[in-house]
């Protein structure tokens, strides 16, 4: 094999320390599915416009396909195996399931992440600003109905959990 | 929990749901084996090369490179494939016949050292004149793009007689009386020509396999194949294996929509693992995705004739069907494009003339709803066009001549089995199409025919364990469709047992049973048919040992609550087992089979079930930019009988969105053959901001359907409505149509040209 130049990372994975030596050029998106075997997380378009590879650095959604495993070094990452607590579903997650917001299955872990971020900015968001933030995450099943649905169910769900 | 029980026609959880929101779902690309190396493909960069020679030993000289394959790599083998025409090669031997066409293969430790390497392949390409357009290839003296007399039909041909030659690689034609003489006594002629773009499916999950040998003669796959037996017949006979020494298994998929249908990356990683003698995976960029399955651009030249009165008299089509380098499914496209020409009107004479053509472009294949697709908003738009001049309302000229239940389509095959008048009826209810349009808002509405179901051969197991738990063995792939939730539904349904007791694993075509195929909206009509049957063999079981156990007659005995019941007496299923087989253990197994009348085999009769395609939308323009506003969509799921009401609204939801692309924004771009718009952020799909601002929804249940309980497939037909809907309610604020996609410029362009007339 080459000797590659290596680079020491230390992250956090779903609330886990790891450290590893990586080839510099390694993708976040290769160092969850092929390094850590996080394949929730799915590739698709590679150019971070379909949202399928999308996990979140301290809370805020980034493209694993486009972003260089390095630059995860010291941050917080979440991927869609983080989510559930103890076999307990996260309530958008639930809320996905109840509202049929899948179908194949591909882009719903990126679709669950966005939405959290999305909740977490902004818990009440109307019809235009669900739109607008999900825009980004494709989805050739379901015709994005049912997806509405399960975010408005979300932001419903989460704010009873509030009050 | 045991009255958690969701049967037929309940709102069922998806079974596949948990699994998918967790991330926990594994689809062909997760599955990682031991010892495993990637491959990536070198694909041709002209539209037609001869390959003069290949240097791979810069390449091979790269630290983590274990193999490459070329062309001269598969003496040993029969590399040729294609289940219509057996025209494809593994890579490229004589000649590149496309931009994209794989020339070379590279396995190496790591998809990044695999990628490397490629750069590293010296390919001497004699580049050739290449024909890229469907007119190029029909010309005078085209260059051919194959050598057609030298070609062999496919292990599933289905061409008959017909034998590719030219450019053509298939014609199918239909005719019905003496067209001509109709309409030379019409007193309304409508005529027009129409193209269609190429399409992308971009089913989200791009095309993956993968391949290890178990000594020279194993095979065993993991791939995201929507026809595990089919392509495991296409495998087994270029590596002359026979099928049972061919293993496939079919994870959940994401998305198919017919981009993974018929035999795709398989013999590549096939090929590539025998080569290497380690365990290959090969997955597609969605480039090469784009590059592997497409939807059929094409021309067609239509006329209708209609007597003053509104009554239909006959239609003639002409089309043109660009196939690519290779036939792929296109004679299947081509024949179901024709069969789709007349729609689903009562006509005097018809003459339908249809044609594939080979060009250097990527190859073509299924999409879901294919031909009805490129032929409905076509058909339908004259139908509106013959209104129009007659003063007619668009609903009143199709009442007048739709189909009734019972009346012949294309003879032979079968008669007309739906309800399409109370279904455009539905249509014009959703659309409340009485009511005065607002200005700049267009109302449309599309109905045709898909000639559904495919061969009907499909079989299945249901095994009943000790404790009470049936597991289904059945060979159709989940694609989100949500295959695994229907025939768990209809197992719980005949079983009477809690839908958490049925569970439906992946195909694997050594456990799994025989499923001709995924596609053709025959799932739960014909594998869950067969489901069903199996579902009865166990209850006719159990009820057997329930009256042995209590000494009744079997007819004395019921299920209910997943019990067996005779009186007040009752017994689980467990302990049924229990009593059968005198400890606790042993297992039943319940057989279903589906297959065509005996003795005739074809499906003599077919289609196995009229497909409607039926369809209605309300438009708004922005008359400064040509933007088209979707205010409405309503459609219209004529299913028979519906095994889960919310999945059917979800398929019908994707399909409409499907539509939508296809009718306002997705076109493959070429020039000179070379793919201009090959990424996501060049080609544009539906994003959630484009989605309609109301959806209504009807699902029409008239117990109607061939499968278990009347039902019928559903899925496709809405998604060839939508284009014909728009484009109907396009003219119907006078913007005239007869290109697709309606992208805003060349609606802005109608505009302007219908101020000017």
């Amino acid at each position: 094999m080459n000797a590659q130049p290596t680079f020491k990372l230390t992250t956090t994975i779903n609330g886990k320390p790891v450290d590893a030596e990586i080839e510099p050029r390694t993708l976040l998106i290769d160092f969850l599915r092929e390094y850590l075997g996080l394949t929730g997380t799915k590739r698709s378009c590679d150019m971070q416009v379909c949202g399928s590879c999308t996990v979140l650095v301290d809370g805020k959604p980034v493209s694993s396909c486009s972003t260089l495993a390095y630059e995860v070094n010291e941050h917080e990452v979440l991927t869609i195996e983080g989510l559930a607590r103890n076999g307990e579903l996260h309530p958008v997650q639930q809320a996905f399931l109840d509202e049929y917001g899948l179908q194949c299955g591909y882009c719903t872990p990126g679709m669950v992440l966005t939405t959290i971020a999305l909740l977490d900015e902004n818990p009440k968001p109307d019809d235009s600003e669900i739109k607008s933030f999900l825009s980004g995450n494709l989805c050739r099943c379901t015709g994005y109905f049912p997806i509405l649905n399960a975010v408005r169910r979300a932001s419903e769900k989460l704010a009873q959990e509030e009050s | 929990m045991l009255n958690q029980k969701y049967g037929i026609g309940e709102k069922a959880p998806r079974v596949d749901g948990p699994s998918k929101v967790t991330g926990e779902a594994k689809f062909t690309a997760d599955i990682r084996l031991a010892n495993m190396l990637e491959a990536r493909v070198l694909r041709s960069p002209f539209p037609y090369a001869r390959i003069r020679s290949i240097d791979t030993s810069q390449a091979e000289a790269l630290d983590g490179v274990v193999a490459i394959l070329t062309g001269t790599d598969m003496s040993d083998i029969d590399p040729y494939y294609g289940h219509a025409v057996r025209d494809r090669p593994i890579v490229a031997i004589d000649a590149a016949r496309f931009v994209g066409d794989p020339v070379a293969v590279v396995a190496a430790e790591n998809a990044q050292i695999a990628a490397e390497a490629l750069e590293l392949i010296r390919v001497d390409y004699e580049e050739l004149p290449a024909v890229t357009t469907i007119e190029a290839a029909l010309a005078d003296g085209a260059v051919r793009v194959h050598d057609t007399d030298a070609l062999r039909l496919g292990l599933f041909h289905g061409l008959g007689d017909f034998r590719p030659h030219d450019n053509i690689c298939y014609e199918h034609h239909m005719a019905k009386g003496q067209a001509e003489t109709v309409f030379a006594e019409a007193d309304v002629i409508v005529e027009g020509e129409f193209r269609f773009p190429a399409v992308y499916q971009y089913a989200l999950e791009t095309h993956a396999a993968t391949a290890v040998w178990h000594g020279a003669d194993q095979l065993e796959m993991w791939a995201n194949c929507q026809h595990p037996y089919l392509v495991r017949a296409e495998l087994a006979d270029m590596f002359d294996l026979p099928k049972a020494n061919v293993r496939l298994h079919v994870p959940f998929i994401g998305g198919g929509f017919g981009s993974k249908s018929y035999t795709r990356m398989e013999p590549i990683a096939a090929a590539m693992a025998r080569k290497a003698g380690r365990p290959v995976r090969v997955v597609n960029s969605v480039t090469e995705s784009m590059w592997t399955s497409r939807r059929h651009n094409m021309i067609c030249r239509m006329r209708t004739a209609a007597r003053a009165d509104g009554t239909l008299l006959a239609r003639t089509a002409e089309m043109w069907l660009d196939t690519g380098a290779y036939a792929d499914n296109g004679p299947r496209v081509v024949a179901t494009a024709a069969d789709a020409a007349p729609g689903p009107y009562r006509w005097t004479a018809y003459q339908v003339d249809a044609y594939g053509v080979y060009t250097h472009r990527p190859p073509s294949g299924s999409y879901r709803a294919f031909g009805a697709t490129h032929l409905e908003w076509i058909g339908e738009s004259q139908v509106d066009q013959v209104a129009r001049k007659l003063g007619m309302d668009p609903l009143e000229i199709r009442v007048k001549n739709l189909l009734k239940p019972g009346e012949p389509v294309r003879i032979p095959g079968k008669p007309m089995d739906a309800d399409l008048i109370g279904d455009i009826r539905k249509v014009a209810e959703g659309l409340e199409w009485d009511k005065p349009r607002p200005p700049r808002v267009g109302r449309g509405m599309g109905i045709g025919l898909l000639a559904a179901g495919s061969r009907p051969v499909s079989t299945a197991f249901a095994r009943l364990e000790s404790e009470g738990t049936v597991t289904v063995l059945v060979s159709t792939s989940e694609l989100g469709q949500g295959a695994r939730t229907a025939m768990s539904q209809i197992v719980s349904q005949e079983l009477s047992i809690p839908l958490s007791q049925v569970r439906v694993p992946d195909g694997d075509t050594m456990v799994t049973p025989y499923d001709r195929s995924t596609g053709a909206s025959r799932s739960t009509t014909l594998a869950g048919g067969a489901v069903h049957l199996a579902a009865l063999d166990l209850k006719d079981q159990l009820i057997a040992i329930a009256a042995a156990k209590w000494n009744v007659a079997k007819s004395d005995i019921i299920l209910r609550d997943g019990r067996a019941w005779v009186g007040d007496q009752s017994a689980t299923l467990s302990e049924l087992l229990f009593y059968h087989f005198g400890f606790s253990g042993g297992e039943l197994f319940g057989r279903g089979i589906v297959r065509p009348e005996q003795g005739q085999g074809t499906y003599a009769a077919g289609p196995v079930f009229w497909e409607v395609c039926v369809g209605g939308v309300e438009i708004e323009v922005d008359e400064e930019t040509g933007r088209i506003h979707l205010r409405k969509i309503v459609s219209v799921a004529d299913v028979g009988t519906a095994v889960n009401p919310a999945m059917i609204k979800g398929q019908e939801m994707g399909g409409a969105a499907q539509g939508l692309g296809n009718a306002i924004f997705e076109e493959m771009v070429f020039s000179d053959g070379q793919l201009l718009n090959g990424t996501m952020a060049d080609y544009r799909v539906p994003k959630m901001d484009d989605i309609a601002d109301e959806f209504v929804s009807y699902i029409v249940q008239n117990e109607d359907g061939p499968g278990p309980y009347g039902l019928k497939g559903v899925g496709e037909g809405i998604l060839a409505a939508m284009p014909a809907a728009i484009v109907n309610a396009l003219a119907d604020i006078g913007i005239h149509i007869n290109e697709l996609p309606a992208t805003p410029e060349r609606v802005w362009r109608a505009i302007q040209q219908s101020k000017n007339v």
